[in-house]
């Protein structure tokens, strides 16, 4: 039997996942259990991030006001919706897992729907301006989840069943990371780029680049929504400060450090920048602790980064096969084209 | 009646304090081209200045209207001074690359400012008291309609500071250069104008402004602490989009409109929206009408 071999990678990616919770995350005592967790949600925002920011080219900076409603949405769902259509599920069994799969979907769903809301007015902007447009929407969405009572306003919603776990995040990132590297070799995925490299010569070549746009932010708010379900179900407690401004700055960050549109380079720089933070807080050298400076730390690294190596660490490095393929492409000379006869 | 009356004068001093951060915005952008995420921290930082400054300029000018002036002056100064210095560390050597690494940069000093006003050894993290600069006092207009010391001074301070920036933005050489390098810095360049020198000082005069806004918001809302340049800050970039960014006296009516608009809805909607009426303003102009309401649209060179 012949498997194509993209989903043989994401065979290969879960059972790496498996090997890793068997041989690696049951060790760690349950802080560096919360960091991992953190990783892999932080993964999973950067690549969704990446493929509006780094594939399609919109600079985006409302990324967690997305990850804010997949959160909520599954919250309300597993707290208050399902255990009241259907009933608890009996504890460590089967029903949490299909419970959390519903919310997640459900969670991404909702959140891609707010995407195609935000987007389709928005990205018609370009640069700074949809920078600004989508920050806007961010806050929006935040103010307007403090004022929800239901969800528990600006106290936050609490006593969320903890269902997440490191087979859920990590799984669900191989997924991401399989579905995203597709979207982006398929026909989609080449508008996408076009759209990036050149909006205007791509418009003149007849693609429908509102479309593509927004379809890219769509899938990019449908994983942020699913990040959103599993981060409030690891956590078991969100507030809507939780996604805010700095939250989006965050993800955007990782993005800009990996290098923009290399997802590898993007998984890695989510590793780093939440391990880093946890790591300064007990680094010091002498007598000088970092562990007070390391937030500015952070702000500085980021300013020296940008002016010393703007296409991110990796950026450039890890290059996809597509993109050497299509740089490998001998320009053809133009033949004549074919004249109408009769 | 009066009630309305009241809240559209407390919108308006609280649109003054913006469209003076607005100015800042409107200045920058339009000579770099790009946001200044810093602006509201640089914002922050004057209040700072105005705290430490006020103990020690009392002794020496004695209570009342003198010393406010010095404050006022003094947080101006210091304002302008680090506008220049995070032009100079962290923008200038980005002159050339694309305006989002820009824009991030912009951002991570920011964030820098945020966090390292957080310290300890800097600001510290808690809420701290402005100092009263001037006694309080109410006038009453009519019936229902009043207006305090702090307005009136708030008003007299920015109206001035608008009066005199556009003395300089039209009428000197130093604004004349201004406009010159806004149009095309590479034009500019070729007339013999030091571009360097012009952004410089174009930071410096944003900045400032942004420093006496501080001082004002300070007086009006004395609590301050290393977060508080944010929203204020965001806002009043709206307000520099809603007149049309790269335009002064739009900025100041961008100003205007959300302070009033940011008031109106706390007073009679619900206080809890007042943030979010400002970004749904933002939304709706960018969707309508993106060059803003002074600002003319270009079409895209390709």
């Amino acid at each position: 039997m012949k498997i194509a071999r993209p989903y043989l990678m994401l065979l290969i990616g879960i059972v790496v996942v498996f090997l890793l919770l068997i041989l690696f995350y049951d060790q760690l005592g349950s802080y560096d259990q919360r960091i991992v967790i953190n990783i892999g949600i932080a993964m999973i925002l950067a690549a969704s991030l990446n493929l509006i920011n780094g594939f399609t080219g919109q600079f985006s900076l409302g990324h967690a006001g997305f990850m804010s409603v997949g959160a909520y949405t599954s919250a309300a769902l597993t707290t208050m919706i399902l255990p009241k259509l259907i009933g608890a599920p009996a504890a460590g069994g089967i029903g949490e897992d299909l419970y959390l799969l519903i919310s997640l979907i459900l969670g991404g769903t909702v959140a891609a729907v707010a995407g195609l809301l935000v987007g389709v007015p928005s990205l018609r902007l370009k640069g700074d301006y949809l920078a600004i447009v989508t920050l806007g929407f961010g806050e929006i969405i935040r103010v307007v989840l403090q004022n929800i009572e239901s969800l528990g306003g600006s106290l936050g919603l609490s006593n969320i069943p903890r269902y997440s776990s490191f087979l859920w995040v990590f799984i669900t990132v191989a997924i991401v990371v399989f579905v995203i590297e597709n979207l982006i070799r398929s026909t989609y995925g080449k508008g996408f780029l076009a759209v990036r490299d050149d909006e205007v010569a791509a418009e003149a070549t007849g693609i429908d680049t509102t479309r593509y746009k927004v379809v890219a932010f769509v899938v990019g708010s449908f994983f942020a929504g699913v990040a959103g379900a599993l981060y409030a179900h690891y956590n078991g407690f969100i507030k809507p400060e939780d996604f805010g401004f700095l939250k989006s700055v965050e993800i955007v960050v990782m993005v800009i450090l990996g290098g923009m549109g290399n997802t590898w380079g993007i998984l890695f720089a989510a590793a780093i920048l939440t391990y880093l933070p946890e790591w300064l807080r007990d680094f010091s050298i002498g007598p000088v602790k970092f562990g007070e400076f390391r937030m500015s730390i952070y702000a500085l690294v980021l300013i020296i980064l940008m002016i010393v190596r703007p296409q991110g660490l990796f950026g450039g490095l890890g290059e996809s096969r597509l993109m050497k393929r299509l740089r490998n492409i001998p320009t053809r000379k133009p033949t004549a084209a074919p004249t109408l006869k009769g | 009646m009066s009630e309305f009356l009241q809240q559209v004068i407390n919108g308006l001093s609280l649109g003054a304090i913006y469209a003076l951060i607005a100015l800042g915005y409107t200045m920058i952008y339009g000579v770099l081209r790009f946001i200044n995420f810093a602006h509201g921290d640089v914002f922050m930082v004057g209040a700072y200045i105005g705290f430490y400054a006020f103990p020690r300029l009392m002794p020496l000018l004695g209570e009342g209207y003198g010393t406010a002036l010095a404050v006022l002056i003094v947080a101006m100064i210091g304002c302008g001074i680090l506008g220049v210095v995070i032009e100079f560390l962290a923008y200038r050597p980005l002159r050339s690359r694309p305006k989002l690494t820009v824009l991030i940069t912009a951002i991570g000093v920011s964030l820098f400012m945020e966090y390292t006003g957080q310290l300890s050894f800097a600001f510290g993290a808690d809420y701290r008291t402005f100092p009263t600069l001037i006694p309080s006092h109410t006038f009453t207009i009519f019936s229902g309609v009043s207006l305090g010391s702090t307005q009136i001074l708030v008003f007299g301070v920015a109206i001035a500071l608008m009066i005199i920036l556009r003395i300089i933005v039209m009428r000197t050489r130093v604004g004349t250069a201004m406009r010159a390098v806004s149009m095309n810095i590479s034009a500019a360049s070729l007339m013999g104008i030091n571009i360097n020198r012009i952004i410089s000082f174009t930071f410096f005069l944003g900045s400032a402004l942004a420093g006496a806004g501080s001082i004002l918001y300070s007086m009006s809302y004395p609590k301050i602490n290393p977060l508080m340049g944010i929203l204020p800050g965001l806002k009043a970039f709206v307000a520099a989009v809603l007149g049309g960014i790269g335009n002064i006296p739009g900025a100041a009516l961008g100003g205007f409109l959300i302070g009033a608009a940011e008031t109106l809805t706390a007073g009679y909607i619900s206080p809890t929206f007042r943030d979010a009426i400002v970004f749904g303003i933002l939304i709706l102009i960018l969707i309508v009408k993106p060059a803003g309401l002074l600002g003319k649209g270009g079409a895209e060179k390709v």
